[in-house]
């Protein structure tokens, strides 16, 4: 292909990115360093109470011509940055006599990067798992029941995540079927809802039902091209169904659980619609939630963009990190291809 | 030629294992469909069933039946042969050429309506008749009223006229710039190319949390902030990286020498992608086609943060239900809205469960 036509062809594509991803990405990180502040001035005010009228100095909001407050962008340094990670208060609890990881757990970003991280590892082994025994099970099944089972299969998947959580916290909520029949087996009183694990345990129940879908459909891809003469060797060497599983199907699929966990790895680190369809927001937090609470108005109307930016770039950090190993792993083959 | 699994009688399992593959996989099946069979069935009933602990209430709903009536025996015999007819029909009508599948639905359509006026002469007919009444008297209640208030009364045709301009923008958008550059990408052996790719990677990894932070200034600012169309273009953006892998992958597959057998023939690099690649292409811009579509249509971060009450689509507004849920009704409501926005979900994977599983194993397949 000519460099010309490369260009050409590919030109839409990348300027859109580099408008609108790209661009973005750097403008947020620029904005995670400064804060709007409205500009404050000092007027004498008139102040009367039954004592008497005296004149008060106070701090009122500059308004201009047309009754709008004036903002004024302001350098921080990285103060948006300390509001987020409060670097005194985790001293303070490290300290002697400090409450240690329990007081941390007071803070926003660490009760957020706690939720997260615990979310997409604890769903990943499950996940792999259900998805990779769905595949077994129904490349044994019999070719007839094989498409229903793929199309019941395929509804978590593509499903409104918001809904998917909305119609798993229906089962529960309140005198919700599921809890009721929880309650008449334990012969108790139960409301799930006010149990910070019971929720979290539910966000994840509700990931690992809607991601299940995609590992199956893959790794059953990924079993059509096991080889059947090797197979066939292994039975003859007297290979059980287990020795076979283990030492010629999953080295087979290997590739595809490297692929499934990266994916798994980038989605559930997203994690947010949870929150929202539990509105587990009292319980638990998602790094990406706390980005969408800070950038919706509050009760007068002002969105702190400068602390969302902040609580972005340190979201995006843990991205990196996620993302290192394999981009290395891409970095090496293509200089062995290279040489 | 398709590896059929492991029929072959020496591969045979073991008895109980045999009979642990088959409760495995009846489990899941439940699992799976349960909570969306389960809404389903609430969204009919009258609060006080929908919400009852005993499950027998829900699904039978007696207050509803009381109250508004219900679905007797032989209701529920035509609609089942009715959705099993189409289950079996969806697939084929989509292989079949156009005119063929345009005189299909039509039938289809014909076929329905000739189906329930002869099911309403039939309920009148029975209804005097001592057993056979039986079979038209209500079984379990059925109202219609939540979804009413939803649909009529707090007009949610809006929000679904919204959804389906923001997501048909998103689909044709994206494929309009996505199909060139994976082409492109798939056909180009520079450094550039790969490069691009794995960038894409690294933003296909970025939460969307990070780029609404930079938008919304700027939005509010000039004037973007509500726009449908700032919403498709967001979409589009943060779909791109997704959308030339996939393209890409399926572009490869098609071999190169098809391009430079048209340009042999005289046909200029964008005329071969028009003319002779694009058509070959199709089935894997349908698949890409539909991610965009699920991304769009499901998407609720970008459109709860970028668009106000008049433009809003249906998936942010649904929190509007469970916010104010403050009476049994308004969580009934929610219900009929949560089943009305996964509906047309449901008769996508039923014509497109293939296009869905290729599009799924795709990436996997080609790494």
């Amino acid at each position: 292909m000519k460099r010309r036509d490369f260009i050409a062809f590919i030109a839409p594509s990348v300027v859109a990115m580099t408008l609108l991803i790209a661009l973005p990405l750097v403008a947020v990180f620029a904005q995670s360093f400064f804060i709007d502040r409205e500009v404050m001035e000092t007027q004498s005010q008139r102040v009367c109470d039954p004592f008497g009228c005296r004149d008060e100095e106070a701090l009122v909001p500059v308004r201009d011509t047309a009754g709008e407050i004036i903002r004024r962008r302001e350098f921080a340094g990285l103060g948006n940055y300390r509001e987020l990670l409060r670097p005194d208060a985790v001293a303070g609890a490290f300290a002697a006599g400090g409450r240690g990881w329990e007081a941390l757990g007071n803070i926003d970003f660490y009760r957020a990067l706690r939720f997260t991280l615990t979310f997409t590892l604890g769903t990943l082994p499950f996940a792999l798992l259900l998805g990779l025994a769905l595949a077994l099970a129904v490349n044994r099944a019999t070719r007839r029941i094989r498409g229903p089972v793929i199309f019941v299969s395929l509804l978590p998947f593509i499903i409104t995540p918001i809904i998917g959580a909305l119609a798993i916290r229906w089962l529960f909520i309140g005198d919700g079927i599921l809890t009721a029949a929880l309650e008449w087996t334990l012969e108790r009183d139960i409301a799930v809802f006010a149990n910070g694990w019971a929720v979290e345990a539910l966000m994840m129940f509700y990931r690992v039902w809607h991601v299940a879908p995609f590992a199956f459909v893959v790794f059953y891809a990924g079993l059509q091209t096991v080889s059947r003469d090797q197979l066939e060797a292994a039975l003859i060497d007297g290979a059980t169904a287990w020795q076979r599983l283990r030492f010629i199907i999953l080295p087979h699929l290997a590739p595809l659980i490297i692929f499934i966990t990266l994916i798994h790895l980038m989605d559930a680190y997203r994690v947010f619609e949870e929150i929202v369809g539990f509105s587990a927001q009292a319980h638990r937090i998602s790094l990406q939630w706390m980005t969408f609470d800070l950038l919706q108005p509050d009760d007068s109307g002002n969105r702190s963009i400068a602390r969302a930016a902040a609580s972005s770039m340190l979201t995006m950090v843990g991205v990196v990190i996620l993302l290192t190993p394999m981009l290395r792993r891409v970095w090496r083959n293509r200089r062995e291809e290279a040489r | 030629m398709e590896y059929d699994g492991y029929d072959s009688r020496a591969f045979r399992l073991s008895a109980p294992l045999r009979v642990g593959v088959r409760v495995m996989l009846g489990v899941w099946m439940v699992l799976a469909a349960f909570p969306l069979f389960w809404i389903l069935v609430m969204s009919f009933k009258l609060p006080v069933d929908a919400f009852a602990p005993n499950p027998l209430a829900v699904v039978f709903g007696p207050a509803t039946r009381e109250a508004a009536g219900g679905i007797s025996v032989l209701d529920l015999a035509v609609l089942g042969g009715l959705g099993f007819g189409l289950w079996r029909l969806a697939p084929r009508l989509r292989e079949a050429s156009r005119v063929a599948a345009g005189l299909g639905l039509i039938g289809v359509a014909v076929g329905i309506a000739l189906a329930l006026a002869l099911l309403g002469v039939l309920e009148d007919g029975l209804a005097g008749v001592p057993v056979l009444g039986l079979l038209v008297e209500p079984l379990a209640g059925l109202t219609f009223q939540h979804y009413r208030a939803v649909w009529v009364e707090d007009a949610f045709y809006r929000e679904f006229t919204n959804s389906a301009i923001v997501t048909a923008g998103v689909v044709c958008l994206s494929l309009s710039i996505g199909a060139p550059a994976g082409y492109a990408l798939a056909r180009g052996r520079s450094q550039a190319a790969f490069w691009i790719l794995v960038v894409a990677l690294v933003f296909r990894a970025l939460p969307h949390s990070v780029l609404i932070t930079g938008y919304l200034q700027p939005f509010i600012d000039y004037g973007l902030y509500g726009r449908r169309i700032a919403v498709i273009t967001v979409l589009v953006a943060i779909n791109q990286p997704f959308t030339i892998w996939m393209l890409h992958s399926f572009f490869a597959n098609i071999p190169a020498e098809l391009d430079e057998a048209a340009m042999v023939d005289g046909c200029t690099r964008f005329q071969a992608f028009r003319r002779v690649i694009l058509p070959t292409a199709w089935p894997g811009i349908i698949t890409t086609g539909l991610f965009s579509f699920l991304l769009a249509y499901n998407d609720y971060l970008v459109t709860a943060l970028l668009l106000d009450g008049s433009s809003m689509t249906m998936v942010p507004s649904i929190t509007r239900y469970f916010n104010r849920e403050t009476t049994m009704t308004d969580q009934v409501e929610a219900i009929a809205a949560a089943v009305s926005i996964t509906a047309p979900l449901f008769l996508l994977v039923m014509v497109f469960q293939r296009q869905i599983v290729s599009g799924l194993t795709q990436g996997a397949v080609k790494g």
